[in-house]
């Protein structure tokens, strides 16, 4: 681990001031993935500024029925409050999905959407990965990566985001709520939050240099049945191999992308009439396997064609 | 030299009159550990303030180191020394040198070859005042290299090959019984890299006083770290003071020492300050050991009524050039079943990975995956039950070299579990069992792993206090050592588990070798046993010498220990009031314990029976264990509750061989591409169900003096494949990869 030097905020404004003013600064919240990431020299912030005691800890109703949660709420603490278990449940799910207890009482909302790829070879600075070191190439690609994306790849980077809780507020619809360093506030579509990789895998949001989440802002819960499934290695503690959240009509994948992967092919597919194997079928048409991966691509098809039928829960 | 029939005759343990052994006692030094206060070896506390080292590993997995630039790591912020090739740690002995002949490890110095000879390994050794100061400064040093472009990085068992040193065993004709035998089976299983992933990762702590270096370190066995500091520092072996007070799990992983040790010894040398060195978790997994992979080809020829007539098992495992290491996957098929034909054996492919090693149970927990597999496979061809099966091939001796069997129950641990567990209600026709969700089945999987018994010394005293003191050079990796080696102590002294003491973990301690191989118990145990027995010797001559003991004149085979007491009939004083007595600063005696010279008559085995059964979900093909149950025979079981969690802790491990446990090697590269434990998946508390195990009282007398036999890896034996076996009655999937991960049960159900 580098030296760094370290702030507690006093506001968000503030916080993000300072970020965008402190040469190789990072916001610190739960700190669950960031800390790791610095052990590992992945992550060499010069400076942290610690957010986690703003006063972001709430989760309110908003004027048109939905719910703001605030940046720091703890996963723990969204995952049980009354209103997300009745009103989103799928939220509820994907949070306990998420990660084993410890890491969700630590954990909060803004750093599970700030959380970077598991990708092994990320993970190993002895190898090449071009989001660590732009340029260097990818390692991922063409070697022993089972958990790689099968959607929106490039051949810059084939990692996927690693977040559940993401897939269930991109099956909401949700949208999370920013304070720039010159005090602008805006709002963003959890679908443009996060990017694929492109040529550029190492920008990994649509945020602004010094920019930082304050909240995220659910609508309205859609009318129908909400579900979370995720498959995985092993009951707990495990990445998904493939994940899925429904929400009303609306549909978002999981562990096959960069991004949580709202599946508008299989939304607009099924909105015209069409059965969930085809629905299924127009959503992964583009999906490619590289190796290993591939029969993420089938194991896809099968739980979103499960899902959709309405397949027992467990 | 002692006879086997010796170990029948009645003695403390075996006569158990106070009843403490096999009571489910609670751990010795449980408070210790749960509050946080034992010091495990990165923690022990220093004279003065300690200083830190962080070693550098190589970023290629072959070739040569040519270049260290060093510069910017010596700059940094209170960095103290740095070493590599071209800056060597002074005052090494010469690889492989021993001063002392009969040193169990030879000088093996550190930084002085430029080879490379997997990723990982230390290259360089960076110390500062603080462990964050040394991590920064390790992260600066700069090493080239050159990789060698013909490094073997890629497992490829048909290149492995038959070793000198492990010949076949080749019984009647197996190839031409086969190619008879009216029922013929012929799969081949794999079983990839497994990590130890202990809790506690290796570290070292050392300091000097004066002539003597102090050595606090997590291994299993102390004499061979001890020696090799020793010898690498060139220093006589009286003079290395090694402690392993308290070891977070070691499972064959800490049975080898790494670099840490003599570099912690070295620096605080040159340094004159303590010397901290703990591998990082990452380090763990490619710069410590691991259990390789193995690729095994089973043949089986059977008669249609279910006899074996030809049974064959050859496993193609892999390990580093430099560490020869043989997973001897085959070995344990050789006692399990009779056959008149038979084969089995090794090969071996050498390569340029990460060193491979013992890990619990090396070779049955590789080995039995397959043939308990292939036994459920050749039981549904043959239309028999595969319990049915496995007893109509029972052998009443040992099938290979003839040896009765000290004890077996492999049949009765069968029958028994079979009826606890409820193996009636297995349907055996795949798939036809459903829980909403769940495809449901249940598979059985027998157990064996070798017994074994080395000579061992403890040293015991009565003090004036009325406490009885151990102290034995044994280990206690998280088994239990402390809390059994106090229970024998009590039951042999006849006085209360509260007046005994026990120290281990010192290598100034009278010699036993440590705990491994799940000889670790009846070794050490049958060490302590002899040095209580030579303590009752001494007091008891003590006592019916002297005039003023109410013993005096007795006749000494009439004097027995218990309730604190020493006493003949109605005669009695306490242990306390004879030392007090006579030997006011207190008495201590040392005892020895050497196998018997006829022990080769039998053949020892811990048994058991493995029962599991799973949830597939048909969708996804994520296996699922709904419940779990080991019987076990193992002799007398000295603590039922350390010894169900010896048992238990195995079986889990079993269930991460079947289900989850997997690394492998990226042949780009020859690293293993998991390096923590977010990527390797050790089973978590939410995969292991209703999981429980008992023991059918054995008394193993023809095994040792205590009547035990080892229980440390026999749980692991068989695990995993039973719960393969009730993936397939489950949903007929039939695996023979291990482990059954969703995508392997998805194209074993044919849906990709």
């Amino acid at each position: 681990m580098r030296p760094f030097t370290y702030e507690r905020a006093e506001s968000a404004s503030g916080a993000a001031k300072s970020a965008a003013e402190t040469p190789g600064a990072r916001f610190l919240a739960g700190g669950t993935n960031l800390l790791d990431l610095m052990k590992l020299e992945i992550e060499r912030p010069a400076h942290l500024i610690d957010v986690g005691r703003l006063p972001l800890a709430r989760i309110e109703e908003t004027p048109d029925g939905g719910l703001r949660i605030g940046a720091v709420v703890s996963n723990s603490a969204a995952a049980s409050d009354r209103r997300v278990r009745t009103r989103y449940p799928v939220l509820t799910h994907a949070l306990v999905a998420g990660a084993s207890p410890q890491l969700r009482n630590k954990a909060t909302v803004g750093g599970n959407l700030m959380q970077r790829t598991r990708c092994a070879y990320f993970y190993d600075p002895a190898k090449p990965c071009n989001k660590r070191d732009p340029g260097a190439g990818c390692s991922a690609l063409g070697g022993d990566a089972r958990g790689n994306a099968i959607l929106g790849a490039s051949e810059a980077c084939v990692a996927v985001h690693p977040s559940d809780m993401a897939v269930a507020l991109a099956a909401l619809d949700a949208a999370v709520e920013t304070v720039a360093p010159a005090g602008r506030t805006r709002t963003i579509p959890i679908d443009a939050l996060h990017r694929l990789p492109g040529e550029t895998p190492h920008v990994e949001t649509s945020l602004e240099p010094g920019e930082l989440v304050t909240a995220v802002v659910l609508p309205p819960p859609p009318e129908g049945r909400q579900e979370y499934r995720k498959v995985r290695d092993r009951a707990s503690y495990a990445g998904g191999l493939f994940s899925l959240a429904l929400a009303g009509g609306r549909l978002a994948l999981g562990a096959v992308a960069l991004k949580p992967w709202r599946a508008t092919q299989a939304e607009a597919a099924l909105a015209a009439g069409a059965t969930p194997a085809e629905a299924a079928d127009a959503e992964l048409a583009a999906a490619r396997g590289t190796g290993r991966n591939a029969f993420k691509i089938t194991l896809a098809r099968r739980v979103v064609v499960d899902a959709l039928e309405g397949g027992p829960t467990r | 030299m002692s006879s086997i029939a010796d170990y029948a005759l009645p003695n403390p343990i075996n006569q158990n009159r106070s009843g403490v052994i096999g009571r489910p006692v609670d751990r010795y030094e449980g408070p210790l550990k749960v509050s946080g206060t034992a010091p495990y070896a990165n923690e022990a506390k220093t004279p003065s303030p300690p200083t830190y080292g962080v070693m550098v590993g190589a970023s290629i997995g072959c070739g040569d180191v040519v270049a260290v630039d060093d510069a910017a790591a010596k700059a940094a912020p209170g960095v103290k020394l740095v070493w590599h090739l071209f800056d060597q740690p002074p005052g090494q002995g010469a690889a492989g040198a021993k001063a002392y002949v009969q040193s169990q490890a030879s000088a093996d110095p550190v930084f002085v070859s430029p080879r490379v000879r997997y990723f990982g390994q230390p290259v360089a050794l960076v110390v500062a005042d603080t462990l964050e100061n040394a991590a920064a400064a390790a992260a600066l040093v700069q090493v080239s290299y050159a990789e060698d472009p013909e490094a073997a990085y890629a497992f490829e068992p048909a290149e492995a090959a038959r070793r000198d040193n492990d010949p076949d065993s080749s019984i009647g004709e197996f190839e031409a019984a086969f190619a008879a035998a009216p029922v013929r089976l012929d799969e081949t299983y794999s079983t990839p890299i497994q990590n130890h992933c202990q809790m506690e990762p290796c570290a070292t702590t050392a300091w000097w006083e004066g002539e003597k270096v102090v050595i606090h370190t997590s291994v299993q066995m102390l004499k061979g770290p001890q020696h090799l500091v020793a010898e690498t520092l060139q220093i006589d072996r009286h003079n290395v003071h090694l402690r392993s007070l308290y070891v977070g799990g070691g499972f064959g992983g800490k049975g080898s020492s790494y670099e840490d040790l003599a570099l912690a010894a070295l620096a605080s040398r040159t340094l004159g300050q303590p010397v901290k060195i703990a591998l990082s978790r990452q380090q763990m997994f490619n710069a410590t050991v691991h259990r390789p992979a193995t690729v095994q080809r089973v043949r089986l020829g059977a008669t249609p009524d279910g006899r074996l007539t030809a049974l064959s098992l050859i496993a193609a495992t892999h390990c580093n050039r430099n560490a020869p290491f043989i997973e001897r996957a085959a070995a344990f098929s050789r006692a399990l079943y009779a056959a008149p034909n038979r084969l089995t054996g090794h090969r071996l492919q050498l390569m340029d990975i990460a060193v491979a090693s013992a890990m619990r149970a090396p070779g049955e927990a590789s080995g039995m995956v397959s043939l308990e597999a292939a036994m459920d496979e050749l039981a549904e061809q043959l239309g028999l039950d595969p319990i049915e099966l496995r007893i109509k091939n029972e052998p009443d001796r040992h099938p290979e070299t003839g040896q009765p069997y000290s004890a077996r129950q492999l049949v009765e641990c069968m029958r028994d579990g079979a009826e606890k567990f409820g193996w009636v209600r297995r349907n055996p026709k795949p798939g036809m069992t459903r829980d909403g969700r769940w495809l449901v089945g249940i598979g059985m999987a027998a157990a064996i792993r070798g017994n074994f018994l080395l000579p061992a010394k403890a040293a015991m005293r009565a003090d004036a206090d009325g406490f009885i003191r151990l102290q034995q050079g044994m280990t206690d990796i998280g088994t239990g050592s402390y809390t059994i080696l106090a229970q024998i102590t009590a039951e042999t002294m006849g006085v209360p588990l509260e007046k005994v003491v026990v120290e281990i973990g010192d290598s100034g301690f009278a010699p036993a070798p440590g705990s491994g191989g799940q000889f670790g118990a009846a070794t050490a145990g049958s060490g302590a046993l002899a040095a209580g027995m030579a303590l009752r010797a001494r007091l008891t001559a003590m006592a019916v010498g002297d005039p003023d003991s109410p013993l005096y004149g007795a006749p000494p085979e009439a004097v027995e220990f218990r309730d604190g007491l020493i006493t003949v009939e109605n005669r009695s004083e306490t242990i306390a009031a004879l030392v007090q007595r006579l030997a006011p600063a207190g008495l201590e005696v040392e005892g020895a314990s050497t196998p018997a010279a006829d022990i080769r008559q039998y053949a020892s085995y811990s048994h058991g029976a493995q029962f599991a059964e799973v949830g597939v979900d048909p969708v996804t093909g994520e296996v699922r264990l709904r419940r779990m149950l080991g019987v076990f025979a193992c002799g007398r079981i000295l603590n039922e509750k350390t010894a169900r969690s010896q048992i238990t802790g195995g079986m889990i491990w079993g269930v991460g061989t079947a289900l989850t446990e997997t690394n492998r090697v990226d042949p780009r590269y020859g690293s293993l591409t998991s390096q923590d434990l977010g990527s390797y998946f050790p089973p978590v508390h939410a995969d292991i169900a209703n999981l429980d195990a008992y023991f059918l009282p054995e008394v193993d007398d023809k095994a040792n003096p205590l009547g035990i036999k080892g229980v440390g890896e026999a749980g692991i034996c068989g695990a995993a494949a039973a719960i393969a076996n009730a993936v397939y009655n489950a949903c007929g999937a039939r695996v023979r990869d291990y482990p059954l991960t969703p995508d392997r049960v998805l194209a074993a159900m044919g849906a990709l």
